[in-house]
C-alpha cells in the first residue's frame, strides 16, 4: 500500500453505511449516490492533507449531505423554488443530525438500503445487480463481466431496476420489530443470491465471479455487526465462510468441477471454516434453529471430515431431516438423498427420490444425482439416459463437463477389456 | 521492559480489506517484526477473529452472556504483540514503524504478567 493506500478500504467500507444514510435525506439513490461520490472526491483531497477523520462514515454523510445541500441552494437561485415539502425536509435532516447518527440509525439505514435492493418486484438478477452497484460500488463493467453481458446490457438492467425501487415506495419511517425481522429475512436471501451468483461460477469465469463470493461474505459480517444476536444472520455468515472455504478446491486447472467427494481438501481455507465454525457454535447456543443455520451446520460436518469417507454422513442426513422440517423442498429431499445414499446405500436413496421426479423434471442436479445412483446400482442403461437429461440441463460448460466423465466411464466399463 | 502492542483497527475497513491487501499489511509489518525477532525481542503475537465471533461474559450478579464484543466501537481490538523495548520511546517507535502507512490505532500497555504456558498452582 501506498501512503494514501489505507484511503481505498476505508472509502469502500464507509460505502454501505454512508449511502444509507444519504438515501434517508435525499430518499433518492441517485442523488445518495452522487453525493458520497461526491464526499469520495472531497475525501482523497483532504484526508492526506489533514489526516484521516475519526469516525470517516460520519465525516462522508456529513460531507455529502452538505455539498448537496449546497448544489440544492445554488440551484433554487437560478430556478424556481422548490416546493415547501421538500424544503422542509431538509431542514429537518439539519436540525437532528448528531440524532441520526448514532449506531441504531446505522443500523436501520443500512438494513433500509439493503432491502430496496431486494423488493419482491425485481427478478434476482436485478436485485443481485444492484446491491452490488449500489451497496459494494462494484463497476458497471465488473458486474457485468460476472453476469457475461456487455455493459451497455448491465447499465440498462441496473436503471430499469433503480426505477422500479423508486417507484415501490419504500417507507422511511424507523421500522418496527416485526417489520425489521421481515426485512432481515428478504436481505439475507439476497445477501445468499449475490454468493451464489459467484459460487455457480462455470471455469474461466471463476476470478471475475469470486469477487462477489467475498462482496457477500462482507455483507454478512457488516449486516452481523449491526445484529449480532440474530441467530440465522450468524447461521448464514457461517455458512458462506464455509463454503467459500472450498473455493480453492472446487474447481481443476482446467476450470471444471470437482466434487466435493473428490477435492483435495488440504486447499480448504483454514481460517475462514475456522471462523465459520465458531459463529454456528455461537449460534447454536441460543437454540433457534433456522434454515441457515443448518445448512452451515451441514457445511461444518463437511469441514471437520478428513476425507469424504471420514464424513458423519449419518449426521448430515439428520440435519437434512431437520432442513426438510423447517424449509420443505424437493431440492431439500434430494440433498438428503445423497447422504442417505452413503449410510444405507443407493437403492434407500433411488426411492427417497423417485417421488421427486415430476417436480424436479427440470432440474440439473436431480438427473445427475440420479444417473449416479443408477450406476452404483449398476443399471447402466438407465443411468445413461438419467445423465443425458442432465446435460441437456446443464447450466454451464463445467456443469455439462462433469456428467460428461461419468458418461466416459459408464461406456468405458460397458466395453469388454 | 515488555510492553504489550493491542491493534486496534476500524473492523469494517479490515474487513473491507481483499486478500491482496490483507497480505500486504502483513507482509510490510513482517519486515519489522523480523527484525526484532533477530535481537531477541518479539514475543507471541496474536491475530483475533472478527468481533462477530466474539462472546462476552458480563459477571456479577447473576452471569450475563452476551453476542459481540465488550464495547461496540469503530476501533476493535484485532491482535496484538508482545515485544521487548528499552523504553516506552523505543516501544512508541516500534508502535510507528509497525502500523507505517495503515490507519491503525496501537494501545501500548506494559506487561505485568507473561507466563507463556499459563498458570498452575
Amino acid at each position: 500500500m501506498t501512503t494514501v493506500g489505507w484511503i481505498d478500504p476505508v472509502l469502500r467500507s464507509a460505502r454501505p453505511q454512508a449511502i444509507g444514510a444519504l438515501l434517508r435525506y435525499f430518499r433518492d439513490l441517485d442523488q445518495a449516490e452522487e453525493a458520497f461520490q461526491e464526499a469520495c472526491l472531497r475525501a482523497l483531497k483532504n484526508w492526506p492533507v489533514n489526516g484521516p477523520p475519526r469516525d470517516p462514515v460520519a465525516w462522508l454523510i456529513l460531507v455529502g449531505r452538505n455539498g448537496a445541500l449546497d448544489d440544492v441552494r445554488r440551484r433554487s437561485k437560478s430556478t424556481p423554488l422548490p416546493a415547501d415539502d421538500a424544503i422542509s425536509d431538509l431542514d429537518d435532516a439539519e436540525t437532528d443530525i448528531a440524532e441520526r447518527l448514532d449506531s441504531s440509525h446505522y443500523r436501520d439505514d443500512l438494513l433500509r438500503l439493503l432491502f430496496i435492493c431486494c423488493h419482491p418486484d425485481l427478478p434476482a438478477v436485478q436485485q443481485i445487480a444492484l446491491a452490488l452497484r449500489v451497496v459494494s460500488g462494484l463497476s458497471v463493467k465488473e458486474i457485468a463481466r460476472a453476469f457475461l453481458v456487455s455493459e451497455a446490457a448491465m447499465e440498462q438492467r441496473i436503471t430499469r431496476a433503480k426505477s422500479r425501487v423508486a417507484r415501490a415506495d419504500v417507507p422511511f419511517e424507523t421500522p418496527g420489530a416485526v417489520e425489521r425481522a421481515e426485512r432481515l429475512g428478504a436481505v439475507a436471501a439476497m445477501i445468499y443470491l449475490v454468493f451464489n451468483e459467484g459460487y455457480s461460477a462455470s471455469g474461466g469465469s471463476a476470478h471475475v465471479r469470486t469477487p462477489l463470493c467475498e462482496e457477500a461474505i462482507r455483507l454478512a459480517r457488516l449486516l452481523l455487526t449491526l445484529f449480532p444476536g440474530e441467530t440465522e444472520i450468524l447461521g448464514l455468515t457461517a455458512l458462506l465462510l464455509l463454503q467459500h472455504a472450498r473455493a480453492p478446491a472446487r474447481l481443476d486447472a482446467d476450470g471444471a468441477i470437482v466434487l466435493l467427494d473428490d477435492q483435495d481438501r488440504r486447499l480448504w481455507d483454514r481460517d475462514l471454516i475456522a471462523e465459520g465454525l465458531a459463529l454456528i457454535e455461537k449460534a447454536v447456543r441460543h437454540r433457534r434453529p433456522g434454515p441457515y443455520q443448518v445448512q452451515a451446520a451441514i457445511a461444518g460436518v463437511h469441514a471437520h471430515a478428513a476425507s469424504s469417507k471420514d464424513t458423519d454422513w449419518s449426521e448430515i442426513d439428520q440435519l437434512y431431516a431437520t432442513l426438510e422440517r423447517l424449509q420443505p423442498s424437493p431440492v431439500v429431499t434430494l440433498n438428503r438423498a445423497v447422504a442417505l445414499s452413503k449410510v444405507q446405500g443407493p437403492a434407500a436413496a433411488l426411492a427417497m427420490i423417485e417421488p421427486l421426479a415430476e417436480a424436479l423434471d427440470g432440474y440439473f442436479h436431480f438427473f445427475g444425482v440420479k444417473g449416479g445412483l443408477l450406476m452404483q446400482l449398476g443399471r447402466a442403461n438407465e443411468a445413461r439416459i438419467a445423465f443425458d437429461q442432465a446435460i441437456a440441463l446443464a447450466h454451464t460448460p463445467a456443469e455439462a463437463a462433469h456428467i460428461r466423465l461419468h458418461l466416459d466411464r459408464l461406456i468405458k466399463e460397458s466395453q469388454p477389456a | 521492559m515488555l510492553y504489550a502492542f493491542l491493534c486496534c483497527h476500524d473492523e469494517a475497513v479490515a474487513n473491507s480489506w481483499t486478500k491482496e491487501e490483507d497480505e500486504a499489511v502483513l507482509a510490510k509489518r513482517h519486515k519489522v517484526t523480523e527484525k526484532l525477532a533477530a535481537k531477541g525481542k518479539l514475543g507471541p503475537a496474536v491475530r483475533l477473529m472478527p468481533t462477530t465471533a466474539a462472546t462476552t461474559v458480563r459477571m456479577g450478579g447473576e452471569p450475563v452472556v452476551l453476542d459481540g464484543p465488550f464495547a461496540e466501537t469503530k476501533e476493535a481490538l484485532l491482535g496484538f504483540y508482545l515485544i521487548d523495548c528499552d523504553s516506552l520511546e523505543d516501544a512508541i517507535e516500534t508502535a510507528k514503524e509497525i502500523g507505517r502507512d495503515e490507519k491503525v490505532v496501537f494501545e501500548i500497555r506494559p506487561v505485568k504478567l507473561f507466563a507463556p504456558k499459563g498458570i498452575a498452582s
